[in-house]
This record gives C-alpha cells, structure tokens and sequence, in this order.
C-alpha cells in the first residue's frame, strides 16, 4: 500500500497527538493479566528439570520415583514426545533435549504435581544418567579444528571443507573490489572487536497456561510476541492441527525479540495431555538467563581504508558469531546491516554462524545488528579521529541517501541517514563543552523493518462507536497507535474507537509482534479495514439517498454526497449509518488480511557523553541524544519511548551486560544481581529528535520504530569512553576493570 | 506439614491466610490471594517487580515470608486507587507515557508513592537513587523520572 | 529478462555469477527461474529469501510483478525481534 500522496500536506487529527493508552488503568492498577497472573479450576503446576552440565550425552532418564511421589500427576521427558517435523526439530530439541544436553540449563525433564512444593520434590527424584562431553562457549574457539562438537552433518554447503563441523554456514555481501580501494587509501585501519552475549532482560518471565485433552483439542494462555507462531508451532511439535489449538496471548511483559520462539509451551500442553489438567508453567529468573534468550557474542574483523579528506575508499568485514547450541545466529542480518549506512564503492562483509554450547540465541532487538555496528562505527571513528576531522562530518560525506546502492543489495529509496546526521550537527548537545575525563562519541545504527501476515477487523457496535481486533500482542502501546489510526481514518474521536487483542480463533494468520512490523502493518491493515467500513456505509447512504455508491465520500466521519452533480443531502455521520445499519443491510464491517510488503527501512545517530573515572575505570552516562527517522509518528510519546528503551538497552550491552561462564561453561550469573541491566541511578534523561522522512510504502509514512534504536549506542558509547579515556577500546562490555586496565596498558 | 494461620490487613482489610512456612509474602498475595497486581521478576529482591508496603515501608514481597505479615498492614497496588479516583501517580505514569509492557509499573507505582510519602520534594537524583531497585527494561526510566518528578510538583501545589 | 542481483554466497551456487537474467513477470516466476537455471540455488531458495524489487522488501507475495527495468535483489530472508 503506497502513501496516500496528500499525506505530505495533510492535516493530521489523531495521528501525531499523546493521548492515553487505553490500557492506561489496567496497567497502572494490577488489574492487567500477564503471563503468570490467570488460574484454571483443578490446574497443576509445572516444573522443569535442567541440565547441569553444559556439554553431557543423556544416556538414561529414570523418573519412576518421581511417578510414584504423592500429588504427581505427569513426568514428561524428550520420549513423550514423536519425531518434530524438520522446521521445528531445533525448537523441540531446545525445548527438551533429546540425545544430549547442549547447555547449562537444557531442559531433560518436566513434573506437573499439585503443587510447586511437590514439583520440586519430584524433580530431586528424577535421575538422569549423564556422560559428560567436553564442552565450548566461545565463538573463536568454537571454530578452531579439535574444538568439542555439538552436532554432525549439520553443515550447509556454504562451508568450505575442512572447517570445525560447530561452523554452520557462510555468508557475503557486497559490492566492487575491496583490494583496489584498500589502495586507494591514506590510511588503512585493521581491528578486531569482541562483544559479550547479552540477554533481552523483559522482566516478566516466560509464564503459560495449557489445557489439552485426549481429543486433540487444546487452549493456550501465554506471554508470547506472537501468539499465531505459538499456535503452529506448538501444533507441529505436537502433532495437533492448528484449527484445534486455541491460544490466547496474556498482556506481554517485554519481550525485545526473546519471546519470538517457544520454551516451555509445547511442553505445557504435554504435561497438561497426560495429566488431563490444565498446567501452569512459570520460568524463574534463572531459569530465563540459562535457557532462553541470549544473543551471540561475537568476534568480528574491520579493515577500513579512508582518505586523508575521510572519502572512504574500501570498507571490509569478518562477522563471527555464535548463536548457541543450535544453528541460526543472526550474523547473517549482521553482515547484511554493518555498512548499510554508507555509500561505499567498495565494500563486503563475510559472516560465519557458529555454534556453541550456550542457549540457543534468541532474536533480540534488531538481531545481529548492533554488534556489527559497533565494530564498523568504531573503526570510523578512529579513522576520522586519526585524520582529525568531524566525525559527524565524515559520516555526512560517505553517508548513504536516496539512489545509493546499499551494501546489502539493493538501491536505496527516499531514507533519512543524512537527516539523522544534520540534525546531530546542529544540535546544542554536539558543542557543549565537555569537562576533564569526559568524552563524546557519535555513532549511526540501522535497520531494515518488516512487515507480513496481519489480519485486522473493524465492526461498527449500533450505537455507532469502533472495535478494533488485531493478532499483535500489544507490546509498547500498540492498541493506542491502532486506535488513533481507526480513528483518524474514520474521522471519529479516538475514545469512540477500542482495540483489542484477539486470540488465534478469532482472527487468520498473523506474524509475530517483530522487526518492527506492528505500526507499520498492522496500522497499515487497520487503516484499510476502515477504507473498506468507509466504503460500506457511504453504499448505505447511497441506498437512502438513491444515489449511486460512486457518488458518495466520506468526509469527517460522515458520509457526504461527492460534489454537486451527487444531489443535495445533509451528510450522514457515521453513528447515524450504524443506528439503521439492520435496515440498509445487516451490520457494518471492514476487514483486511494482508502480507504487508514495503517496510521502510530505519537510520539514526546517537550522541552521548561520557565521564570515566581513571582510578577504577568506571564509566558515567552524562547526556544522551537519540536522532532518529520515524517515517511519521503515530504517537510521539511511544515512539521516544521506543528511542530511549533501546538507547539504555544499548548502553547496558555497552558496560555492563555479559554472559560469564566458567571453563565447564556453567553460567556464572544467572539473576539479576550480577547480570546487570541498567538501573534509574545509573542514567541521565535521554533526549529525543523525532524525524519525519515518509515511507513510501505506507499510506500516512510510518516506518517501524523500535530497533534501529539499539544499533548505535554500543559504538557511541565505545566512542565517547574511548575519547574520555585516551585510549580505543575494542571489547564489550567496557566494565570497569576493563576500563581500567587499557588506561593502565595505554598509559 | 501443618500450615500457619495468619491475620493481617491488606489494602485497608482484614485479611486471615492459611500458608506454608516457606512461603514468601508474594507467593501468599499472587497465588493465595489472588491479588497478582503485584509482580515476581526475580525472586530474588533484585527487580523490585513485587514491592509493596508494609507498615509502610518499602519491602519486596518475594524477600518476606507470607508468615510474617501476621498483625502488619500491606499495601500493594490494588490499593494505590481510591475507588474510581486513580492515585496521581497512576495517573501522571498514564499521561506521561511513562510504561510500556507494564510488568514493572505496580512496583515502581508503590516505590514511588512510598518515595513522595517520605519527600514530597526529591531531586532528580534522589529519584534515581530511590527507584534504583526497581527495574525497567522498557523505557530507559526517563517517562517514568518525569511523571515521579512532575506529580511530587502537583502535590505540592495542591497542599 | 530480469536482471537479479545475488549476493555474494549467493553467487557460489550460480557458477560464480554475481547478476543473472531470468524470464519472469512476477516474484513467483523469478524464484522458479532461479531454481530451474540454478539447481545450485535451490538450498539457499528452500531455505527461504527475501527479494529487494526497486527498493522495497518483499518476502513471499508471489503475484507481485517485475518489470524488465525492475532492480531486483535476493537478500537473506530477514528475521527480527
């Protein structure tokens, strides 16, 4: 769907204004159900027993003792369940391991017992035979020949022979001739940066409620990105038919990515089938740091060469990435991201997928993309700082823009990089003075945006007011953005308009709440099934009137007659059609099910500074800026929120976050307390410039929001300490004693 | 095992409770009382999803035993409203956009209403300082400093 | 013809070449061309892609039509968070 051409100089009335989100109340007064808030009558609870070896062959589960413990209603291991079709094999395995344990935490087994006391008693008496296996966390040496292997003939055919069999795939982008421009060059710059796996951190913990019976049928309740894909999944790991299994998605309490797959769902329903109650399975914290989530941690090589002036001339990168015990990790969105910004003649990105012994890595907020940024943005930084020049200005001049060839393929249409960086420059932020031991970095972060499947549907009540269903879980205010598209499209008050989230029964195929897809094609659903409810009651009105249908418009909520040759007749507004919608036809509806294609693709530039302290190497945040290109933003309140999120979600991954495992690879900090997330006292405001470049591929120009935000900050900060610090850091995260220690190497 | 008899008020109500002697105040407010307004993040007093007050002090509730609520006074979030009048701080976090998933929002509501109760006049700091223990992963705190910063000036203005 | 671009891997299972030309009206016509003239392809293709048609992402809309100026590029299919 193109943008509406009068959208450049329309006058928007919802759209672009801060209402309260209409699930304001519920959330501020408990009354919201998330994940783990709901019960079922006769429900049981559900317990699952993980690996504690990070690398064993499971030769022999024994659960009879814990069959045979009081109050046990079902023990479920990887036997319970059939062969998974090959797109769901990994998934299952994942869920519950089948011939090995591939981690710290894997799930061998699962008791469903009348309470949680007895649970975790029957889980004691579960004994599992282990052979423990040699095993391997990091990425590089996951790749060297004699590494521990998790899997065989796994490898796809882009491999070249005779790599370590962890190696999954290969891939390249690029363009033109990296040598030749390499030559070309006044400087070459060669680096290699490292970044620690980091997790999503959503505070809810991953929580279902299943209810499955002997004849197939089956109910879901779950916190979960996309309840469709749950339903499928589930369904094909089960064996169920998707008609047949109903699931409905609690209120989301974060997911950034991590709550894109399944964990514990397929073996709920498992439980709850063999039980014949309903189970209700809640993660523990650490339960969500061992086994679901991360994202890689990655090792990655940039050979830049740059000219005096800051042209430059070739732009090289090696992306390794481990995604855990399974094949898939996002290098392949790494490589395709890392030069997006810039218009390069030159320039080509190789990614490897490696596995690992670690949980299988979960999408998390523009997946693969930040690492890969934060490499390339710093290797420019240090580049331009070399040659003394602006590094806003570098970014400017070999900044990509309309009709540039991307690095990943195609030519780029109207985008908004260069607004992003002009925007920076003349910023108040960008020439404040800075103090002893402070810095200031820039860095660009980019992403591509989806769109696909969504279902929305629009019933006017008689009473003439709107309901909205869509399928995305609402996961940031989505149900306000889609209210004030139904309304302005409409022409109808905002409070005249609810959205609800419906469940898998009531709506068709959806795709997950990811990529930034929601405002984007959900609202660009909802705003056809409004044209199409549009379309429906200016018919109506025509039959009263005895007009043609053609000859109607819809004008400010009301039906009006188009120009004088369609008669003269008072308009008819939208409350007014619905009172007599029984006698003009039966009730009045719009509805659209679309694959939504088009997403524009998202730029921004991020500015902090930074003060870090020479004696223990800690880093302060000092001021924050975020610069980024919304297309339109349906609400701006949201869409800052959107920017600041991912900002400090960025900065955490910057200094503190980390995956630590042991040399047995056993995770050394599964809660809260020493994988630490950023808190309220460890931040400034974070400032926020909205841009409003229009997509071209939807009707008002929205472009997905909420990942570009997490590209930019980890090279920003990385920038802005290096420049506080006097000395270039090339690892994340730039914790103190890792501060410390290249001040004390560089001094 | 012989479970414990408690007595207590909750939110202004005599409240009685049967619970096991392990169990946390949270485990009692979510799962025996149905009052799941209040959130379990951790479990482990590091995310501060489950504060409540009690006796007026700012406790998370998966670090207390439900046992140990006999002849206290508990306050959690479906308290904070006075019937259909929001709290100004529940209404400020609406306006002010300062949610988005909302699994965090009762226990930052109650840390910071515990917050304006003992300094009706904090300084950004100290509201940085004093929500330290709660955590967001959504909003990067700074809606949520604003709607603490701006209802402490309404309040002020209106006493 | 159309003229498709192919990334780098890409190019391995298209005996080296970085651009082919395939007879096709619409996306569901380039992907059988691809995986006709291509056998090599044929992994990257079930796996699945995305395709860049003059600048706008497009995943599985197989009706959607190119023209012979159309810039066409295959891209990894795109998964998100």
């Amino acid at each position: 769907m193109a943008l509406d051409q009068s959208s450049k100089t329309r006058v928007f009335k919802v759209v672009g204004t801060r209402p309260d989100r209409p699930d304001g109340i519920d959330k501020v007064t408990g009354r919201a159900r998330f994940g783990a808030d709901v019960v079922a009558p006769g429900m049981l609870t559900g317990r699952i027993l993980r690996s504690p070896h990070a690398h064993a062959r499971i030769i022999g589960i024994d659960t009879s003792k814990a069959e045979a413990l009081a109050g046990v209603k079902a023990v479920v291991t990887r036997a319970d369940f059939g062969d998974a079709p090959d797109h769901v094999a990994d998934i299952l395995d994942n869920c519950m391991a089948g011939a090995k344990a591939l981690y710290d935490g894997h799930a061998v087994a699962a008791v469903a017992a009348v309470s949680a006391a007895v649970a975790r008693k029957a889980l004691r008496l579960i004994e599992v035979d282990y052979e423990v296996l040699a095993s391997v966390t990091d990425v590089d040496a996951a790749m060297q020949p004699g590494a521990p292997l998790l899997h065989e003939g796994r490898q796809q055919e882009t491999v070249p022979h005779g790599m370590s069999g962890n190696v999954m795939s290969r891939v390249e982008f690029g363009h033109g001739d990296i040598e030749a421009g390499l030559k070309q060059a006044d400087r070459v710059l060669s680096r290699t940066y490292r970044t620690a796996a980091t997790h999503q951190g959503y505070i809810e913990p991953h929580a279902c409620l299943a209810t499955m019976g002997p004849d197939g049928k089956g109910d879901l309740w779950v916190c979960t990105q996309g309840h469709y894909m749950v339903r499928n999944t589930c369904a094909a790991i089960l064996g169920l038919e998707q008609g047949q299994l109903r699931v409905t998605a609690s209120e989301i309490g974060g997911g950034f990515g991590g709550k894109t797959t399944v964990f514990l769902e397929p073996v709920a329903l498992m439980l709850s089938k063999k039980a014949g109650r309903p189970v209700k399975l809640v993660m523990s914290r650490s339960e969500v740091l061992r086994a679901t989530g991360p994202t890689s941690s990655t090792s990655i090589d940039v050979k830049i060469g740059m000219k005096k002036d800051g042209r430059i001339t070739a732009a090289f990168a090696e992306l390794r990435y481990q995604g855990g015990a399974y094949p898939g990790s996002p290098v392949d969105m790494g490589s395709m991201s890392a030069f997006a910004p810039y218009d390069l003649e030159n320039v080509k990105t190789v990614g490897w997928d490696v596995v690992t012994n670690r949980p299988k890595a979960a999408a998390y907020r523009a997946p693969g993309a930040p690492m890969a940024a934060y490499a390339v943005e710093s290797a420019i930084d240090e580049l331009a700082k070399g040659f003394d020049l602006d590094p806003l200005e570098v970014r400017l001049m070999n900044g990509a823009d309309e009709g540039t060839l991307a690095s990943y393929g195609p030519t780029y249409p109207a985008i908004g990089l260069k607004a992003t960086l002009k925007a920076a420059k003349a910023h108040p932020h960008w020439t404040a003075p800075l103090g002893k031991n402070q810095g200031r970095g820039v860095a660009c972060g980019f992403w591509f945006n989806f769109g696909g499947d969504t279902c929305v549907s629009l019933n006017v009540t008689p009473d003439g007011t709107v309901t909205v269903s869509e399928g995305n879980p609402d996961i940031g205010g989505s149900r306000a953005s889609m209210t004030m598209m139904a309304a302005e499209e409409l022409g109808i008050p905002y409070d005249q308009v609810r959205t609800i989230i419906a469940d898998t029964g009531s709506l068709g195929q959806n795709d997950v709440t990811d990529g930034s897809r929601v405002t984007f094609a959900v609202g660009l659903a909802t705003i056809e099934a409004a044209r199409a409810a549009k379309r429906e009651m200016c018919k109506r009105a025509a039959m009263i009137w005895g007009i043609d249908a053609e000859a109607v418009e819809w004008v400010d909520g009301a039906a009006c007659p188009a120009g004088p040759n369609a008669g003269k007749f008072p308009p008819m507004t939208l409350k007014e059609i619905a009172a007599i919608a029984s006698n003009t036809g039966g009730p009045v509806a719009g509805h659209c099910e679309v694959m939504a294609e088009g997403a524009g693709v998202s730029f921004a530039t991020h500015m902090v500074d930074v003060e870090v302290d020479p004696e223990t190497g800690a880093t302060k945040i000092l001021r924050y800026t975020v610069f980024q290109d919304a297309g339109k933003a349906v609400h701006p309140s949201y869409v800052e929120g959107q920017f600041q999120g991912g900002a400090v979600q960025g900065i955490g991954w910057a200094l503190n976050e980390e995956y630590i495992h042991d040399k047995d690879g056993i995770l050394q900090n599964p809660g809260f307390l020493d994988y630490r997330i950023p808190v309220a006292s460890d931040l400034p405001m974070i400032d926020t410039v909205i841009l409003e470049i229009p997509n071209p591929g939807h009707p008002y120009g929205v472009r997905g929001v909420g990942e570009t935000s997490i590209v930019p900050p980890l090279a920003a900060v990385c920038n802005a300490v290096s420049a506080a610090a006097g000395v270039r850091l090339t690892q994340l995260p730039m914790s103190p004693p890792r501060v410390l220690a290249a001040i004390q190497a560089g001094g | 095992m012989t479970q414990i008899h408690v007595t207590t008020r909750i939110n202004g109500d005599a409240t009685e409770f049967l619970c096991e002697a392990e169990e946390t105040l949270l485990d009692v407010l979510r799962d025996r009382l149905g009052l799941t307004g209040t959130k379990e993040g951790c479990g482990t007093g590091d995310c501060g999803a489950c504060s409540v007050l009690v006796d007026g002090r700012l406790v998370c509730s998966c670090l207390m035993l439900g046992a140990e609520a006999e002849g206290r006074e508990v306050s959690t979030i479906e308290g904070m409203a006075n019937g259909d009048r929001l709290h100004p701080l529940q209404q400020k976090f609406i306006e002010k956009a300062a949610l988005q998933c909302g699994i965090c929002t009762p226990g930052i509501l109650m840390a910071a209403k515990s917050l304006l109760e003992h300094n009706p006049d904090p300084s950004e700091e100290e509201v940085r300082y004093w929500l330290a223990g709660n955590l967001c992963r959504c909003t990067g705190y700074d809606k949520i400093i604003r709607a603490v910063m701006e209802t402490a000036a309404d309040l002020r203005r209106a006493s | 013809m159309v003229r498709v671009r192919l990334w780098g891997s890409l190019a391995d299972g298209a005996e080296g070449q970085r651009e082919v030309e395939i007879e096709a009206g619409n996306l569901r016509e380039l992907l059988d061309g691809l995986g006709r003239d291509y056998p090599g392809l044929r992994p990257e293709l079930e796996r699945g892609i995305s395709v860049s048609i003059d600048g706008r992402v497009y995943n599985d809309s197989w009706f959607t039509p190119i023209s012979e100026q159309s810039e066409v590029v295959l891209l990894k299919r795109l998964k998100g968070g």
